[in-house]
């Protein structure tokens, strides 16, 4: 039921017309949710175009960021403004490929003409942008201790995953539906970072000063409270704002 | 407005470019918000009119909000000596907010079907219009206060000054109304004009693509 | 495949398409202006026209993936865009492009259609074997020749055993072999309704119960092919 655009609610009795008519009731929105995350993923491990090269593309900044700063140690404020940089860009470039496959192979029209809710594509492309950059981080994050960080990881780790998530939420949700705008314009290499990056400044916000205490030498326990709400409040606000109009994006 | 309040004791003429300052940064972000209440209407109704509105609306804010930079500038020079301050949330909100609505026009030029342009204009536009109160509070959660902030202690401001500060508000305001207004009026007319001369020579002018919306005769 | 049957009637009396005027603009211009027509559950319309006259525009209003600007669309009984999503799973739609994931393999594409769509999986198989693609479903799409996609496509929207076909040109791209395994299926003897959109007037006239020829987006000529001519043909592309 696309509550989003004037199309009316389906009322039981379309659906149960619907169902007699074919013999089969149409999926819920789990399961479409679900059959789309599926598909995403599957073409993901197949040709393997964005999680290795956004992993690959977080270490050689790492390393450039070595050559730039000239520092072998970084820590505190620093450490956590690098570490989130790279990540922010290295999320552009899966945000970049998120919808390509579907623009130019014909999937929106596939998905658009199956009875089913077109906002289970927003979950399922923010899934599996969200997986992406869990597995991004799985790899950065150690790359990065290894590399520059000059205070060792572990006191860290109890907070940090959840700063993280909190910050890849929102990461996630911005970058699809930014990625939906740009993916059918022409220039949409470049739409997508400028309208992404702006967006997601308060991410960065939130992230960085959330992580800037974890980092430092002299690791300070309990963080903040602050800077992870900041994030959540964010994340949700986006996330209805996100849910609102993403079908307005999918209809001609 | 510059002979009306009393020359602020610290900071002589230069404070009186908070005048021209606030009501430009109050009028932009105002302006931002309703393109973004506009672009609804235009989605819940379909009327190319609202994207219209919208469009116009947020054209001018930019503007606005362009010179809310720069006025802001001038004053951070005076005031403290710099061209740029990181310590003052609302400059640096700005800037943000600049950089998002500056990818406004290249969106729409880079998307030729003109329905589909106006629909996604109105999703960036609701988007960006709800980023902007979001936004200017997280800078503010971020912003070390280092300078007092000047609407910090409005209530603290003699009386003259702040009537001074809202006359010229109301005049911001009424400014930008007009601006709208007549923007509106000549794009109406120029659609007008292109409605006669198709009907007149039955062909479709061809239409170079363009960033700006223009009203069809069937919405 | 399940003859056609009870399922197949939309209800007694109603048209499976109901037209009145459909306009569909393209910003200034019209994509389609003043279509009407009415096509009963079961028959054929053919749609003829020159390149750009909105045969595909057509086809895809009918197919609820464009909302028509203005006019009444009626698709099986219910009216567009405002009950599309009653439509959706009961038209098929086999156009140019084959909606197909190049990487995944043909099973792999129409278990997804298949569960998008609430269609269980042994039909992926009956549909492959009749398009005579079973042998080749675990092979990327990209690795399989035109006329191989084209079948796989052409399962892809038999899937859900839509009522009414929507094809615009079927069989530009089909080897003979392949073109006569997917006769049955979306031929006129397949019992659905059928819009199909057509460069070659010859050969697609016999199935027709009903012609549209369209130019520039409006209808030139609306007819029974037994009332046709060769010129009013020969004039719609002249």
């Amino acid at each position: 039921m696309s509550a989003a655009t004037d199309e009316a609610p389906v009322p039981t009795d379309v659906a149960a017309e619907h169902a007699a008519r074919t013999q089969r009731p149409p999926p819920g929105f789990a399961r479409t949710v679900a059959t789309l995350l599926r598909k995403e993923l599957l073409v993901e491990l197949r040709t393997l175009e964005s999680v290795p090269g956004m992993s690959l593309f977080a270490v050689t900044v790492f390393v450039i960021f070595h050559f730039a700063l000239n520092r072998s140690g970084v820590n505190g404020d620093e450490a956590s403004g690098i570490l989130w940089v790279t990540l922010l860009l290295a999320a552009m470039l899966g945000i970049n490929r998120l919808f390509v496959a579907d623009a130019e192979e014909g999937g929106f029209d596939g998905f658009l003409l199956a009875p089913v809710d077109r906002s289970a594509l927003l979950v399922a492309k923010a899934l599996a942008l969200l997986s992406y950059l869990v597995v991004l981080e799985l790899v950065a994050v150690p790359a990065f201790a290894l590399l520059l960080l000059e205070p060792s990881l572990g006191p860290a780790l109890p907070d940090l995953p959840g700063v993280l998530l909190l910050g890849d939420l929102g990461i996630a949700l911005i970058g699809t539906l930014v990625a939906a705008i740009a993916v059918r314009t022409r220039a949409r290499d470049l739409l997508g970072p400028l309208l992404a990056l702006p967006l997601l400044v308060p991410v960065v916000i939130g992230g960085a000063r959330a992580t800037a205490p974890l980092l430092t030498l002299s690791h300070q326990t309990g963080p903040s409270l602050r800077w992870p709400l900041e994030l959540a409040l964010y994340d949700l606000v986006f996330g209805l704002i996100a849910y609102a109009v993403f079908d307005f994006l999918l209809e001609d | 407005m510059f002979f009306y309040a009393p020359l602020e004791a610290e900071q002589g003429f230069l404070q009186k470019i908070f005048y021209v300052h606030v009501p430009l940064a109050i009028v932009a972000l105002c302006g931002f918000v309703l393109g973004g209440l506009l672009a609804i209407q235009h989605l819940r109704t379909r009327d190319s009119r609202w994207d219209m509105r919208s469009y116009v609306v947020i054209h001018m804010s930019l503007i606005f909000a362009v010179g809310t930079l720069i006025t802001g500038s001038i004053w951070a020079k005076g005031s403290w000596g710099h061209w740029w301050v990181w310590s003052e949330p609302t400059l640096v909100s700005f800037l943000i907010i600049f950089l998002l609505y500056a990818t406004y026009q290249p969106l729409r030029f880079a998307i030729e079907d003109p329905e589909r342009q106006a629909r996604y204009a109105s999703v960036f536009a609701i988007t960006a219009g709800a980023f902007v109160p979001l936004n200017y509070m997280a800078v503010n959660l971020s912003t070390a206060y280092v300078h007092p902030r000047v609407f910090g202690s409005t209530s603290n401001l003699p009386g003259s000054m702040a009537l001074t500060l809202l006359v010229s508000l109301v005049a911001m305001a009424l400014l930008f109304a007009t601006l709208c207004k007549y923007e509106l009026t000549a794009k109406h007319a120029r659609g007008q004009l292109r409605a006669l001369r198709r009907r007149l020579t039955e062909e479709p002018t061809p239409r170079t693509r363009s960033a700006a919306p223009s009203l069809s005769e069937v919405s | 495949m399940r003859p056609p049957g009870d399922g197949w009637r939309v209800g007694v009396d109603l048209p499976a398409l109901e037209l009145e005027d459909l306009t569909r603009l393209y910003g200034e211009r019209e994509a389609l202006a003043g279509v009407s027509l009415s096509l009963q559950p079961g028959q054929t319309l053919v749609v003829l026209g020159p390149n750009g006259a909105g045969k595909t525009t057509l086809l895809r209003v009918l197919a609820t993936l464009l909302r028509p600007h203005s006019g009444e669309v009626r698709v099986l009984g219910h009216g567009l865009p405002d009950e599309a999503w009653a439509v959706r799973g009961r038209v098929g739609l086999l156009g140019h492009e084959p909606l197909l994931y190049r990487e995944l393999t043909a099973s792999e594409n129409l278990r997804f259609h298949a569960r998008l769509h609430g269609v269980g999986m042994e039909r992926v198989g009956e549909l492959l074997e009749a398009v005579g693609m079973a042998n080749r479903t675990e092979e990327p799409v990209r690795t399989l020749s035109r006329g191989m996609v084209q079948r796989v496509a052409t399962a892809r929207a038999l899937l859900h055993d839509p009522e009414l076909l929507l094809l615009d040109e079927p069989r530009a791209n089909l080897d003979p072999a392949g073109a006569e395994l997917v006769e049955p299926l979306i031929g006129a003897k397949s019992g659905r309704t059928r819009v199909v959109c057509s460069h070659n007037p010859e050969a697609d006239l016999d199935e027709a119960d009903l012609v549209l020829g369209l130019r520039s987006g409006r209808p030139a000529m609306l007819a029974n092919p037994a009332a046709l001519t060769g010129t009013a043909i020969k004039d719609l592309y002249g």
